[in-house]
């Protein structure tokens, strides 16, 4: 079982490595909030992305039926994967079939969920990750630690180390800029080898057939541009009915990720190049189970992160100690909808400050489905000491007389205490605070004899 | 003075730590309300609304503490607190938990003391007598602002306003201060104890925050966040002081409790 306080208290460890980590994302929380009001129409846009999320989750068969007809009109080669398993001998054949040793491949979530890129190594095929943040997370032989920002857990001068080993760089120059110009000339020669691009997709549009994808750094259309064979793997959630929708969410998608008016490459792809395959692979992977119940609203994720920026814990905690794929709260709330007793301490990582809800461009209930979550999580073994403290407490807090008359002798009985007996160890309260003495008459006993 | 709503009866709920820890708190709000013309009762078989079960998913013992709340309350004309999440729970989490028609008819009436002498007093027939020439830090605790909605929360495009701050900005000599960020102070309840690492730098970084703008006084509506921080800056030897708005509305800002 994932034990998200104890990798959390591991992150605090580095108390300035934690206090970089939360500004840095604050500033992009803050970057968020700037473009957003800049647009007077935002809270509109995102019930409006919230509608059309959950008409197209209502009637998601028939949207991706319109898809697949569509897409296969325009000549595009439209697979069906129920589970990761699927996913990864689906691609792997393609890929097979093509013959293709060497593949790039721009960022997708879901690959990574799927663990795509372990498997088309044990097939022998090169995978190289073209997202900068993911590169770098790859060379460091690393993870993703957020679903925008992928090596936000990382300083320039640890990616400068990384550089140096990997890719023969100096391993004094942190420059950002010098870093990426280096990570830039190493990644063109990968563009130019590859013999298959593995691609993500933001928007699949089901009138008009085709996909949407978003980047900052070109680097999709460049991979997918190159090779013959374009293989775009897709959660079946990311259908939306038309291209009339499409720039709803791609002006809440950038503004509400990054604080950009919208991604640098916007790219459509309505069909093969001339000569080339294109094929989509739709993947399932747990996501239809979600669907028609109160869970079903998670499934309108965009993967923006405006989630993970605004979390107080997961600006404190990292995306690492989540250990899925997808952290902070869209993560903890998929994690525990889908295996509520691995992930049973991530729905409590939360303080149910709600700030997720009023960031999320598609208004999803985050709080709500992490408090919904508990009820489940609450009943792993782990937390058999916990439920019954609690039922304690419960039985305690039935008889308002007894924990008045409780209270009082705490009270008086506090200052005569040496220090030792009030924080002992399985004090938790007295980890991290002074305890707080009781007052020598509590409210109902002041309010009797005031009625006296 | 229009004052159409004196003589009603409104029963006041306390919540367990404030009726233990902080009196001065429940005094406060208990003459704040006579003092505007209320008849005021405070139920002495009042029990804990349920939160802290509630939110760690323990439904039944919730909803135990749940139907307690509806019986002991529902007889009254507005239900008053002295705490934000305490009203929350009862106005957005007792829902199946207690029959339907009975918390349509409760809910209604259920109001943080702020957004009672807000929505129902009035902030233009407020009587407050007592002054307080003071820099104060206002905390918006995570439940008033973004589920009551007593103010408009950082994250939404929305015209600013702030009840607590109407109400607050009426006493005398007051400064009001905000901190740079309207963020969590990472109390949660159970959450300050299974995650107490995150809880405490949260904690911390919120009284840093206040400091930095020269606050040697902190507010809000919710002791519970005051708590957590009062405890973390007392074992860190912080000077700085936490008071319930109450506590400055009635002007008991001299005793200190917990």
């Amino acid at each position: 079982m994932v034990d998200h306080a104890r990798n959390a208290a591991a992150f605090l460890q580095n108390p300035e490595r934690a206090r970089w980590h939360d500004r840095a994302l604050w500033h992009v929380r803050q970057k968020r909030d700037l473009a957003v009001k800049a647009v007077p129409e935002w809270e509109a846009l995102r019930r409006a992305a919230e509608e059309i999320k959950g008409h197209t989750l209502q009637h998601l068969g028939y949207y991706l039926e319109r898809f697949e007809a569509r897409a296969q009109d325009n000549s595009i080669e439209v697979f069906w994967a129920e589970d990761a398993k699927e996913l990864q001998q689906i691609v792997g054949k393609l890929l097979q079939e093509h013959g293709a040793s060497k593949v790039v491949k721009s960022k997708s979530m879901l690959t990574e969920e799927c663990g795509l890129n372990p498997y088309l190594e044990s097939l022998g095929i090169e995978v190289t990750d073209t997202d900068l943040g993911e590169r770098i997370v790859q060379l460091a032989e690393d993870r993703p630690s957020h679903i925008v920002l992928p090596a936000i857990h990382l300083k320039k001068e640890q990616v400068a180390e990384i550089f140096a080993r990997k890719l023969g760089t100096d391993p004094n120059e942190s420059d950002p800029f010098r870093l990426t110009r280096a990570a830039r000339k190493h990644l063109r020669q990968k563009f130019l080898e590859a013999e298959a691009a593995v691609t993500g997709v933001n928007f699949a549009l089901a009138e008009e057939g085709g996909i949407v994808i978003c980047t900052n750094e070109g680097n999709a259309d460049l991979g997918a541009a190159l090779p013959d064979l374009h293989i775009a793997c897709m959660g079946l959630e990311k259908v939306i009915p038309s291209a009339r929708e499409l720039g709803l969410f791609t002006r809440v998608l950038a503004r509400s990720a990054t604080g950009q008016a919208i991604t640098a490459y916007t790219s459509h792809f309505l069909r093969p190049k001339p000569g080339g395959r294109l094929c989509v692979v739709i993947v399932d992977n747990g996501r239809s189970h979600l669907l028609a119940g109160r869970q079903e609203k998670l499934l309108s994720c965009i993967r923006c992160g405006a989630c993970m920026n605004t979390c107080p814990v997961y600006r404190r905690s990292g995306g690492h100690s989540y250990e899925t794929v997808v952290p902070g709260p869209i993560g903890s709330a998929l994690a525990a909808a889908n295996d509520s007793d691995k992930y049973a301490s991530l729905p409590f990582a939360c303080t149910l400050c709600s700030s997720c809800d009023l960031v999320c461009p598609a208004r999803i209930d985050l709080h709500r489905q992490l408090y919904q979550e508990r009820e489940r999580c609450i009943r792993v073994p782990k937390y058999r000491g916990k439920r019954r403290g609690l039922k304690a407490a419960a039985l305690f807090l039935r008889y308002p007389g007894l924990r008045r008359t409780a209270m009082g002798i705490l009270g008086s009985l506090m200052p005569k205490l040496p220090r030792s007996w009030i924080y002992y160890r399985f004090n938790l309260w007295g980890r991290e605070h002074e305890m707080l003495r009781p007052a020598r008459r509590s409210f109902s006993r002041l309010y009797k004899e005031r009625k006296q | 003075m229009h004052r159409p709503e004196r003589g009603k009866r409104v029963g006041l709920f306390i919540p367990c730590y404030i009726d233990d820890f902080y009196p001065n708190v429940a005094l406060s709000t208990l003459e704040l309300l006579e003092a505007h013309g209320f008849d005021v009762e405070y139920p002495e078989r009042q029990r804990c609304c349920g939160q802290p079960f509630l939110n760690n998913g323990m439904h039944r013992e919730g909803a135990d503490f749940a139907r307690h709340f509806v019986e002991t309350f529902e007889s009254y004309d507005y239900v008053v607190a002295p705490a934000g999440s305490c009203i929350a729970t009862a106005r957005y989490r007792y829902e199946g938990l207690v029959e339907a028609d009975r918390l349509a008819a409760l809910t209604p009436k259920l109001f943080e003391l702020c957004e009672f002498l807000h929505d129902v007093v009035g902030v233009e027939n407020l009587q407050l007598k007592h002054p307080f020439p003071q820099r104060v830090g206002l905390h918006n605790s995570c439940h008033a602002l973004r589920e009551l909605k007593l103010g408009t929360p950082s994250e939404l495009n929305l015209p600013h306003f702030s009840k607590i701050k109407a109400i607050l900005s009426r006493v005398e000599g007051i400064t009001i201060v905000d901190p740079a960020r309207d963020e969590c102070c990472g109390f949660g309840g159970t959450f300050s104890l299974q995650e107490s690492a995150v809880s405490a730098m949260m904690g911390r970084d919120r009284i840093a925050d206040h400091r930095q703008q020269g606050v040697e006084i902190m507010t809000g509506v919710d002791r519970s966040c005051l708590m957590h921080m009062e405890g973390l800056a007392r074992r860190d030897g912080t000077p700085i002081r936490f008071l319930h708005v109450a506590e400055i509305l009635a002007g008991r800002t001299e005793e200190s409790d917990g």
